[in-house]
């Protein structure tokens, strides 16, 4: 091996004349994080829909949730993001489409790639909320009727809660994809913890020491928001109800 | 950007199937491939009662999953010339190709997936099954060879095969090395002659012909297979 | 007699590798009977993509007589050529881990970058300047106070422009770019008001936009940049085969056709005309070999 290490390389002010280069890194940080909670506020909401439109009995609205999921899932995630950073603002009206493109960084790039990312991984939860519905046994809806509840009655009070307590684990892990796949958009140019890796490395020509850092952090996060969710799950756990067992029961 | 210039895709059509696409579809496979031999191998050592065993694969696979593909892409294509010497014993990093590269970048970190789904393949074959083998007089490797496995990997192959389509869809991240796969070969051309827009929307509607296509198939597979099991 | 043979052919054995043996990289070439060139995607005229998607470029038709060169040093005519792509960013890293060979493209030789990889005699000396739309009325450096600018990752033009940023308290948001194309990109679709980078680069690419006539280079130029291949650093074998061979054209009377092919006359892919006549220093540097990271040899 004929490689110069220089862990010290962390500690030293960077390029930018005022900070260490390891706090470029969690500056880095800020921004994934970041951009994976808006985007997962998103995925959440707009996945809950789908996902619940999926298991009515409106075919129209249960097919456009299908084109929905398909859609976003058969695309790759890179190829979107190069959809909404330079097809979409292209595509708009001149001025509209001027004004989006000179929103000033780190805007610029982070808008585009929290839609992006919001509305791709919005298909993975329809996915996981509409197989944790289907999981249900057919009694629980029928009961929500007979109790003389509404349709929508009978999503809010009966079904949801133990839809979304059942897929819990699913969802930690599409948390987790979510909060790695931000690092995608630094090819729009969203300066993330990947890009802060890259640009150290550019910089001060250590590839190794910024790559073991930056993952090293990552590793933390995952472990940090694994058992942060994980206690979610138990603390909010219905007390004799067995639930993840009972997903793959409504797949297909 | 102006008015629109469909003719530039018509124009580039022989560049981007046969060196772009031509790149993503071996890539995919020979990744596929490979995931699936070392990911099967990474599941029967977590599996192993050798607690050591179990432990490397677990970390390996904990690892993997922990960081993302891009990081992981920067990594091998910086360090496997360094590990290539380190294994052969030469005093330089040894020579590996753009392509080499991305194929065992992809094969380490899809065997990750894979091995989960061949874990769970493994666990659903009745233990039964094992111990018969063994009362048989079959070793270890040929329980798990001609017993396990088989019924594993069948049982799982609609599954593998879609992860294979995430696979397909993943590999279009090599184009942070400028690699000429499918999505690289298009960015150039949509650089080179401004016609980003064009370009991206004819990328993007082959990917999803291609993953929409494959995923009815493997849904038609899982059907059969119900229906034979 | 018997003798006398058996030395001869025990100096044959020997002398055949002794090359290789004290060239890690030309052993390496002569084992893999392939030499590696790394090339750049859109850095016109020096290397980048043709019409054709085949890379060609004044930095590749240097690199070729070095080919020659390393055939003939090998004895090895077949040698067979491999090209493999890097970025500004991935160049550096991909020449250390012994990815490529020898890297032909627009890279800046200087000090610091020589501690990682090894450069070349030079074959262009440009400047660091910016390119903006002339209908954003930029005159200096000035106008660009609090702006959003771009630069290609891993050049010396953004590490100039970051720290220059910070130093005069510019407040510019600086954008940042996988490779040329693209920040050019940033400029013609109104994302960025000016890219910093080598101004040769940045004539020809605006003389192949699609409005040439919409863009200004500014006046001023910020730093030197002499160019020069790039290889693999403390590898004095390989080092003389190719500064043997560069030196050996570079004086030679073939240097001055070469240079009108790339900067004088049309190239492709449009087959638009540079017409940029050799500068007084780069005639200078060419007529004496120099693989100097010191700008003020450039000067």
């Amino acid at each position: 091996m004929k490689y110069n290490w220089n862990w010290g390389i962390l500690w030293q002010t960077s390029i930018d004349g005022q900070n260490t280069w390891i706090m470029m890194l969690i500056h880095g940080l800020g921004w994934t994080l970041f951009a994976a909670l808006c985007a997962g506020v998103i995925a959440l909401l707009l996945g809950s829909v789908i996902g619940v439109v999926r298991t009515t009995d409106h075919k129209w609205l249960v097919r456009l949730g299908n084109a929905y999921v398909e859609l976003f899932r058969n695309i790759p995630l890179l190829v979107q993001l190069f959809l909404w950073f330079f097809v979409i603002p292209e595509l708009l009206p001149k001025a509209f489409g001027s004004a989006i493109k000179q929103m000033p960084p780190p805007w610029g790039s982070f808008v585009p790639a929290v839609i992006g990312l919001g509305l791709f991984t919005a298909a993975r939860v329809a996915e996981q909320v509409r197989a944790g519905i289907q999981s249900l046994p057919r009694g629980q809806r029928m009961a929500g009727t007979a109790l003389g509840l509404t349709q929508a009655q009978t999503y809010r009070h009966v079904l949801l809660p133990m839809a979304f307590r059942i897929i819990m684990p699913p969802l930690t892990s599409e948390t987790m994809n979510l909060i790695k796949n931000t690092s995608v958009a630094l090819t729009i140019g969203l300066v993330e913890l990947t890009a802060a890796a890259r640009s150290m490395q550019e910089f001060t020509f250590q590839v190794f020491e910024a790559f073991t850092a930056a993952t090293v952090i990552y590793i933390i996060v995952n472990l940090v928001v694994v058992n942060l969710l994980r206690w979610l799950e138990k603390s909010v756990a219905v007390p004799g109800f067995i639930g993840p067992a009972a997903v793959g029961g409504g797949g297909h | 950007m102006g008015s629109f210039d469909f003719d530039v895709i018509a124009r580039s059509l022989g560049y981007l199937f046969r060196e772009g696409m031509v790149f993503t579809l071996t890539l995919t496979a020979l990744a596929a491939v490979g995931g699936i031999v070392f990911g099967t191998l990474l599941a029967m050592m977590r599996l192993s009662s050798f607690k050591w065993l179990s432990l490397a694969a677990t970390g390996y696979v904990n690892l993997m999953r922990s960081i993302p593909l891009l990081l992981v892409i920067f990594w091998f294509y910086f360090l496997v010339p360094y590990i290539g010497a380190w294994l052969t014993g030469a005093a330089r990093p040894i020579h590996v190709g753009a392509f080499a590269s991305s194929v065992i970048t992809f094969t380490m970190f899809e065997a990750a997936y894979y091995s989960e789904i061949m874990r769970a393949g493994i666990q659903s074959i009745p233990r039964g099954q094992v111990w018969a083998g063994y009362a048989l007089g079959l070793n270890y490797w040929q329980t798990m060879g001609t017993v396990v496995l088989p019924q594993a990997f069948r049982n799982m192959i609609p599954i593998l095969l879609t992860q294979t389509i995430i696979l397909f869809q993943d590999t279009s991240l090599v184009y942070v090395l400028s690699i000429t796969d499918f999505l690289g070969a298009a960015s150039k051309v949509a650089q080179r002659d401004s016609r980003l827009v064009e370009m991206y929307l004819f990328a993007a509607l082959v990917y999803f012909i291609v993953s929409f296509g494959l995923s009815l198939l493997v849904k038609r597979l899982q059907q059969k297979i119900a229906i034979v099991r | 007699m018997r003798k006398l043979s058996l030395a001869v052919l025990a100096a044959a054995f020997v002398a055949a590798p002794a090359i290789a043996q004290d060239s890690p990289t030309l052993k390496k070439i002569k084992d893999s009977g392939t030499v590696t060139i790394g090339h750049r995607d859109s850095s016109l005229p020096f290397s980048y993509y043709d019409d054709k998607q085949q890379v060609v470029g004044y930095a590749i038709d240097i690199c070729m007589h070095v080919v020659d060169a390393i055939k003939a040093e090998l004895k090895m005519p077949n040698l067979k050529v491999a090209f493999n792509p890097v970025t500004s960013a991935t160049r550096i890293p991909l020449i250390a881990n012994g990815t490529i060979d020898l890297e032909c493209g627009s890279t800046t030789n200087n000090v610091a970058r020589q501690q990682q990889v090894g450069f070349t005699n030079t074959y262009f000396v440009t400047a660091n300047r910016y390119v903006a739309k002339k209908s954003s009325n930029i005159k200096s450096l000035a106008d660009l106070k609090g702006k959003t600018v771009v630069s290609t990752a891993g050049t010396t033009n953004i590490k100039w422009l970051t720290e220059e940023n910070a130093k005069a308290n510019m407040g510019m948001s600086i954008l940042t770019a996988k490779d040329h194309a693209e920040a050019f990109l940033m400029v013609e679709t109104g994302r960025a008001v000016a890219f910093f980078m080598d101004d040769i680069l940045l004539y020809g690419l605006v003389a192949n936009s699609k409005a040439p006539g919409d863009f200004m280079v500014g006046s001023e130029a910020y730093s030197v940049e002499p160019y020069g291949a790039m290889m693999p650093r403390d590898d004095a074998g390989f080092r003389k085969v190719v500064d043997g061979a560069t030196a050996k054209l570079y004086t030679s009377p073939a240097m001055a056709a070469l240079y009108d092919k790339w900067f004088n006359k049309p190239v492709p892919p449009k087959g638009i005309a540079l017409m940029v006549p050799m500068s007084p220093q780069l005639k200078r540097v060419l007529a004496n070999p120099t693989s100097s990271g010191d700008p003020a040899v450039y000067q």
